[in-house]
């Protein structure tokens, strides 16, 4: 290996017990203890070679060869914004630049006895104990290294708790800009969101980002969904040619609880998304939905298990996928039954649509299933556009390259019509639109 | 109007038509019928521009063009129309949105605005009467999860709204019962008129019963081998192909 894959991480160590020296008493509190768990377990694991099952066909050689800054400061004003062009809408937005939260740049319109939102790093200086039941809790058993490096420095995102029995009516917008206009940049921002019981809201994680030097966002969601709650969790990737992403959104449902994803992946030069959902209690319905549209040399990856623990639900996916130029896409999709999770539903499908030569679609449906009496199915298609759907456009007057286009736009339908916040939703339509009329 | 002279087309290297010869004047209906496999649906395919066949000779003019040299979409724009026997299910483009994307497709190709929202509805509105075509399946995804019925109406009714000068109906009499025939036809004897012409492609007399045609043209292993007027469709129908067959053979043997 290059001495520049040892020289991230070892800078990565050093920097947690620089940090970790001139830690007031805190080094001491449970919260800590977590992390340097976290950063021992890193150290042992290393960032992930393709040798690594689940990092066999993305390979983070690149994204690990350059130095970030991961303490840069937040310069970014409401004027930096406009070319972002940013969707409006009545919601509980929030920015982190950088992975810190900027309360200038936030607006919130929801009442806090409907839902409390606030900064990770508020929420814990005001109630650590609340805080620190929730951290940690859902991926402490992620082997993952990217997952350990992101608890390890844990500092900032968002904490979101909804009480039981309310139903938050305004959608809860996460907006996670990067500044890369002056240097690399490396930001981990965590997001803990605990849904109550009978309790019901939408939250959206947008990553973007400004200037053309590197960003590496590594991000880490934990979303804990409540009996008979509903959740709704869109993210949505619409980042530059020199952004590298890693994120993992860990799910887990009780007793009759309803749980929506959308993942999206627009724009960004190497992508890996893990979604792992775990099925905690009956009657639970879970929805998974992927799009990814990559061209030039852009990587998109994601990984994603629904882990059936409990008796009677229900998991449905669905991810799609165009790929240009020499773009290149990986699915892995497991679906686990365990042996208590008779009667478990778990469908899955992976539709793609390859349309260059050069590009390539790597799909891994995994189903491993320890009961008896469950309905499972899968299946993945790779192809290219439909011919026969083509020629009827055509021969109705449509040019190809506009045929193209409509088939291509209904085809993201599928998945973008799933996205109930309607300013997320017209965005996306017009990013998608205006990416087929490119070419 | 269209002229198709010595016509031959082949696909995966197999020659179907064999030198088509054709003269169709404005207003004119043709029907070419035929048994299976003598390649009646290939002429309409070739005609509308179907790609995976190959022109091997011959040559068509269309309103003073060169037709075969024309993509599939400007022979649509230049006012041919094939109302397909197999209707494409496109899932997540609505029919109207489809249409909405030909007629002004069209009307670019021609150097003409596009037609403004409120004024094309109104134009849909009244082609769907004349097909009695519910206006709920205008918003559902084309043809998805239509019954064959359906989907041949909403040929008729995309026919409708193009206003073609030359219309291609492949087999559209295939799978469909009395009622659904008679209003298809309707539709397209509503659309005729001295500019317009067609060519009915079909496999049973039945169809002309109610589209009744001025010429009627037998194919069998691709060429026209009989060619008559609306009579030799009754003829057909008693008769069946055998006796052509038998015509065409013994001609073989003389040469």
């Amino acid at each position: 290996m290059s001495t520049e894959t040892i020289d991230l991480k070892t800078k990565l160590i050093t920097d947690f017990h620089a940090r970790e020296s001139v830690m007031n008493g805190e080094a001491k509190s449970a919260f800590h203890q977590k992390k340097r768990a976290a950063i021992a377990q890193f150290d042992e694991l290393g960032f992930p070679t393709i040798k690594n099952e689940e990092w066999k066909y993305s390979n983070v050689r690149d994204l690990i060869s350059a130095s970030y800054n991961f303490n840069a400061s937040d310069t970014l004003s409401a004027d930096d914004l406009v070319d972002l062009k940013m969707p409006e809408q009545a919601a509980n937005i929030l920015y982190f630049v950088n992975g810190h939260y900027n309360a200038a740049l936030s607006t919130m319109v929801s009442s806090t006895d409907q839902i409390i939102i606030d900064s990770l790093q508020n929420a814990y200086k005001n109630n650590p104990e609340l805080v620190n039941s929730y951290f940690d809790e859902l991926v402490k058993d992620d082997t993952d290294s990217f997952t350990s490096l992101n608890t390890a420095f844990a500092h900032d995102g968002v904490f979101i708790h909804v009480p039981d029995n309310k139903t938050v009516e305004h959608p809860v917008i996460l907006r996670f800009v990067s500044d890369s206009r002056q240097e690399n940049i490396g930001s981990q921002p965590r997001n803990i969101i605990a849904v109550g019981k009978n309790a019901h809201v939408k939250i959206a994680e947008a990553f973007r980002t400004i200037g053309e030097q590197r960003s590496f966002t590594n991000v880490v969601t934990e979303i804990n969904v409540g009996e008979e709650a509903g959740v709704e969790y869109y993210k949505v990737q619409n980042e530059s040619e020199n952004a590298y992403h890693i994120g993992t959104t860990q799910v887990r449902m009780l007793e009759k609880s309803h749980f929506y994803a959308a993942t999206v992946t627009l724009n960004g030069k190497f992508t890996r998304n893990n979604l792992n959902i775990v099925i905690d209690g009956e009657h639970c319905e879970a929805y998974m939905y992927g799009l990814y549209f990559p061209d030039g040399t852009q990587h998109v990856d994601n990984h994603t298990v629904a882990d059936h623990r409990k008796p009677n639900s229900e998991s449905n996916e669905l991810y799609k996928g165009i790929l240009r130029d020499k773009s290149k896409g990986v699915f892995n999709g497991k679906i686990f039954v365990r042996p208590d999770a008779q009667k478990t539903n778990a469908f899955q499908s992976c539709k793609n649509i390859v349309l260059s030569t050069e590009a390539t679609m790597y799909t891994k449906p995994q189903l491993e299933i320890f009961a008896d009496d469950v309905k499972c199915s899968h299946g993945t298609t790779t192809g290219q556009i439909d011919e026969e759907a083509l020629f009827y456009m055509r021969s109705r007057g449509i040019s190809k390259p506009e045929a193209m286009s409509l088939l291509m736009f209904a085809f993201c339908a599928d998945v973008v019509s799933q996205i109930k916040i309607d300013s997320i939703r017209e965005y996306l339509e017009n990013v998608i639109a205006e990416k087929l009329s490119e070419k | 109007m269209l002229s198709i002279n010595g016509l031959r087309a082949s696909i995966e290297g197999k020659e179907i038509l064999k030198g088509i010869n054709l003269e169709i004047k404005p207003g004119e209906v043709h029907a070419i019928m035929g048994p299976n496999g003598s390649g009646k649906s290939t002429l309409a395919s070739v005609l509308a521009g179907r790609e995976e066949y190959e022109v091997t000779g011959g040559n068509v003019i269309f309103d003073g063009k060169e037709l075969l040299e024309l993509a599939a979409e400007e022979r649509a724009a230049e006012g041919i129309f094939l109302a397909f026997q197999y209707p494409v299910e496109i899932p997540g483009v609505t029919t109207i949105n489809f249409l909405k994307t030909a007629v002004n497709e069209i009307r670019k190709y021609n150097g003409q605005e596009p037609l403004d929202a409120a004024r094309f509805l109104k134009m849909v509105r009244e082609k769907a009467k004349l097909v009695s075509m519910n206006d709920s399946l205008l918003k559902r995804a084309l043809n998805e999860g239509f019954s064959g019925g359906e989907k041949k109406r909403n040929e008729i009714f995309q026919m409708a709204v193009l206003e073609p000068k030359l219309a291609i109906l492949d087999e559209t009499d295939s799978g469909l019962d009395i009622d659904a025939l008679r209003i298809v036809a309707e539709g397209v004897n509503s659309l005729r008129s001295p500019e317009r012409s067609a060519i009915v492609v079909t496999h049973y007399q039945r169809l002309l019963d109610y589209i009744v045609p001025d010429f009627v043209h037998v194919l069998y292993k691709g060429r026209i081998v009989k060619s008559g007027g609306k009579e030799l469709a009754f003829e057909l129908e008693e008769k069946g192909y055998d006796w052509i067959k038998a015509e065409v053979e013994a001609e073989e043997v003389n040469q």
